[in-house]
């Protein structure tokens, strides 16, 4: 392939890459903090807690902050799309208009009741009356996330429309929603934004005990998100490995990458590690027995579709095996964190919120969680690679043929530097300056049973 | 009344409510930078946080809805406008993110900070600028498309032309006088008599020059688009009604009365022109290569979409009117009386 010095399609894939990466961030932020917020504004109603309930406000307030870049990185990505793949764009808006148009309506619905519960604080006598205003933006915020998923599902495994000679003719708008990548994609975006932002929260009110604040308020905060954090792990845990069978049925060719299979065979091991030589030799990799038949099928005798059978030019690049090797490993620092503080919460209570080693992992679980997002997205479009639409059309045909890409390439790259700074700094400054404990005093919430 | 008219009709209302809600918004963000530089930004700043706060995240979803919406009825736009638009389109998204980050950080960060309100409200003209130039590419005349379908985007003409620049100026203009309008009822609502005096004499200020740009660029498209010129010539009763309106809302704020009354007829003014606008732009979406028949999206497609919308509105219109009873017709917020 001749390369010129400009190069549209590189330089488009790398501010599509820059603008989600930074999105991602946010949105999953966005996706997961109403949960939490709606749980602990939950908690302290039933139970009567101001804790909690201060809990909620001071979450919400942080939030603000974090849907006001994703708002914004949201509308950029938005016409991104058009802007630098129009071509893509023209076939996507006959196919996956649906899910895109439906997930403004989500966002719409969001935006207008996270409005009015930001504002409504202390307006109704019935504290419920407040809680049910989230409501509208957990389900929005989530609703989001499901619709934009199946977008990018269908990219990954186009469903419900009939394909000529590399068109689309025929559309089935519902159908083209339910793609067999769907069902698994989204419910693994959602339960890792729920997952991040419980180990985000957590750390938060990690980091104040560690700094030797003993306050009742972090300990209730701890173990509320720690708590969730758990379940969420153990959902992700059995949804990742549905991830797997699917890729194996619908995906092949992605999975044969992500762990080197390269011939079609029955009893296939999983490989951990290694490194591959120029002639595709694996060398210094763990061999686990059976093991990827197992992942692929659910049967050690399964067989499970090798590269070999996949034509060359379809191959995603065969680096997706670090990553995705890097990225299990990623999860398995977040699993044992969050074991080990359920097994201190439930056999040494007092160490559970004392232990310093214990505070640091939290601590750490919590950029590990956000990384391993980032992680799986890139992996994820990496293993679709030559495909902007599976089979369908390939990167290359769908971006633009614009000059000037570079040079938006550069401006963008220096909006996310300044956004990125500037809301890390609004937000610590935001919390620094009215801790906890003011608030509390200044409230008059009472100092709980043992300050 | 066919998809194709239905789809483009729903779009327009949509790109209306974002004109309307978005002028307020960065009109509103304009004053109150400028009030600070003149030193009356404790004079009116109260009235407009107490609006902005709760609706500023909305204003952007307008937007989000109609190049979502416009792509899935019209695929074809994309390939068009995505790529005559990747300059200007970019800098408008760059400027919209400064500002709703940069409005963000300033009113719920710790203390407002003079180049933050800077950032907001200077973007705020710059925004209706780089956004209004899709209305003057539609026109034609600013796209080569050579024989193997490459399309060249001619930056050269867009900023030579005339009739680019009336749009321009149009667009800021308007938003200053959209907004100064609707802060002029609010303010009054709120019984603030100083913060209304000072948005009325903005008001007053930005209304002529409002008709005088609109008399431009309706003479521009003379020079520019003869065709489109015609339709609207045959369209001519919606121009004056328009202007009607523009009279009677200038008139009652002139005399201080009804003003609630008045910024109906500001909408009505600004509705009766956009629409005869957009009608007499049909069938044309890109003059003179896409009309509103070209590559319209299939028919199941369209029927998905448009119950969606149907579905869609059932769930808003109850939610944007809990909205505006919460914080534009509770007198008490208004007034600021209600704790948050």
């Amino acid at each position: 392939m001749l390369l010129s010095a400009y190069d549209p399609v590189m330089y488009s894939r790398i501010l599509t890459s820059f603008t989600l990466f930074f999105h991602i961030i946010f949105a999953t932020l966005g996706v997961g903090v109403p949960l939490m917020i709606a749980l602990a504004e939950w908690i302290g109603i039933k139970r009567n807690d101001p804790h909690y309930l201060l809990m909620a406000r001071r979450w919400a307030r942080g939030f603000v902050i974090t849907v006001a870049v994703g708002v914004v990185t949201g509308t950029a990505i938005g016409l991104q799309l058009s802007l630098l793949w129009p071509s893509f764009m023209r076939v996507a808006g006959q196919s996956i208009a649906l899910p895109l148009f439906m997930e403004t309506f989500a966002f719409f619905f969001e935006a207008i009741f996270l409005g009015i519960y930001l504002y409504t604080w202390d307006r109704f006598k019935n504290r419920m009356v407040h809680f049910w205003l989230l409501v509208p933006v957990v389900l929005g915020s989530s609703a989001s996330a499901f619709f934009i998923t199946i977008v990018n599902a269908f990219m990954n495994a186009p469903a419900g429309v009939t394909v000529e000679n590399g068109k689309i003719t025929d559309i089935e708008p519902f159908g083209a929603m339910l793609s067999p990548a769907m069902p698994t994609k989204v419910s693994h975006v959602l339960i890792t934004a729920y997952l991040t932002c419980a180990l985000v929260l957590a750390a938060i009110a990690a980091w104040s005990l560690l700094k030797g604040r003993n306050h009742v308020y972090y300990k209730k905060a701890l173990r509320l998100t720690m708590v969730s954090a758990f379940v969420f792990i153990i959902g992700s845990a059995i949804i990742g490995d549905l991830s797997g069978k699917y890729l194996a049925n619908y995906q092949p060719e992605k999975l044969a990458a992500m762990e080197w299979h390269f011939e079609t065979s029955e009893k296939a091991p999983l490989v951990l590690g290694g490194i591959l030589t120029e002639d595709n030799e694996i060398k210094y990799g763990l061999e686990i027995p059976y093991a990827l038949s197992i992942l692929a099928h659910g049967l050690p005798n399964a067989e499970v579709t090798g590269l070999n059978d996949i034509p060359e030019d379809e191959h995603p690049p065969l680096i997706i095996h670090y990553l995705f090797d890097m990225k299990m490993g990623l999860v398995a620092l977040m699993t044992l964190v969050a074991a080990a503080f359920m097994f201190l919460l439930w056999r040494k209570r007092h160490l559970a919120f004392s232990n310093k080693w214990m505070l640091r992992a939290i601590i750490v679980a919590a950029p590990v969680a956000m990384l391993t997002i980032e992680h799986g997205w890139i992996f994820s479009e990496i293993g679709r690679q030559p495909w902007i639409l599976r089979g369908i059309m390939k990167t290359s045909e769908g971006a633009t043929v614009s000059d000037h890409v570079d040079t938006m390439l550069l401006l963008f790259s220096l909006l996310y530097i300044v956004l990125g700074v500037t809301s890390v700094r609004v937000l610590t400054r935001m919390f620094r300056s009215n801790p906890a404990e003011e608030e509390m005093k200044s409230r008059g919430i009472e100092g709980g049973d043992n300050a | 009344m066919s998809y194709e008219v239905l789809g483009i009709t729903v779009l327009w209302i949509f790109l209306f409510g974002y004109l309307i809600v978005a002028s307020i918004d960065f009109g509103a963000g304009f004053f109150s930078y400028y009030s600070a530089i003149t030193g009356k930004r404790h004079l009116i700043n109260n009235i407009i946080e107490r609006y902005l706060s709760p609706v500023w995240e909305v204003t952007n979803v307008f937007l989000v809805f109609f190049f979502v919406g416009i792509v899935g009825f019209f695929p074809d736009t994309a390939y068009y406008f995505g790529t005559a638009l990747l300059v200007p389109g970019s800098v408008a998204v760059i400027l919209l993110a400064i500002r709703g980050s940069y409005y963000a950080f300033n009113t719920y960060g710790t203390r407002s900070k003079t180049p933050y309100v800077f950032l907001y409200g200077a973007s705020g003209l710059l925004i209706p600028a780089s956004l209004s130039t899709v209305m003057t590419i539609s026109e034609g005349g600013y796209i080569e498309v050579d024989a193997s379908g490459k399309l060249t985007f001619l930056y050269g003409k867009l900023f030579t032309s005339t009739y680019s620049w009336a749009v321009v100026l149009l667009a800021i203009v308007s938003v200053l006088y959209i907004s100064a309008m609707f802060l002029s009822y609010y303010a009054n609502r709120a019984n603030d008599r100083i913060a209304f005096e000072i948005v009325r004499k903005y008001a007053l200020a930005w209304s002529g020059p409002t008709i005088l740009s609109s008399l431009l660029v309706f003479f521009a498209i003379r020079g520019h688009n003869a065709e489109h010129f015609d339709r609207m010539t045959s369209l001519a009763w919606m121009f004056v009604v328009s202007f009607g309106c523009f009279l009677v809302a200038v008139y009652l704020l002139w005399t201080r009365k009804r003003l609630g009354l008045a910024f109906i007829f500001v909408m009505l003014q600004f509705g009766f022109a956009f629409f005869g606008y957009g009608a007499a732009h049909l069938p044309y979406i890109l003059y003179p290569y896409l009309t509103i028949h070209d590559n319209f999206t299939s028919e199941p497609m369209a029927l998905a979409l448009i119950s969606v919308f149907i579905l869609g509105l059932l769930l808003l219109v109850p939610s944007l009117y809990l909205l505006m009873r919460l914080f534009l017709f509770d007198a008490k917020y208004v007034q600021g009386k209600r704790g948050k």
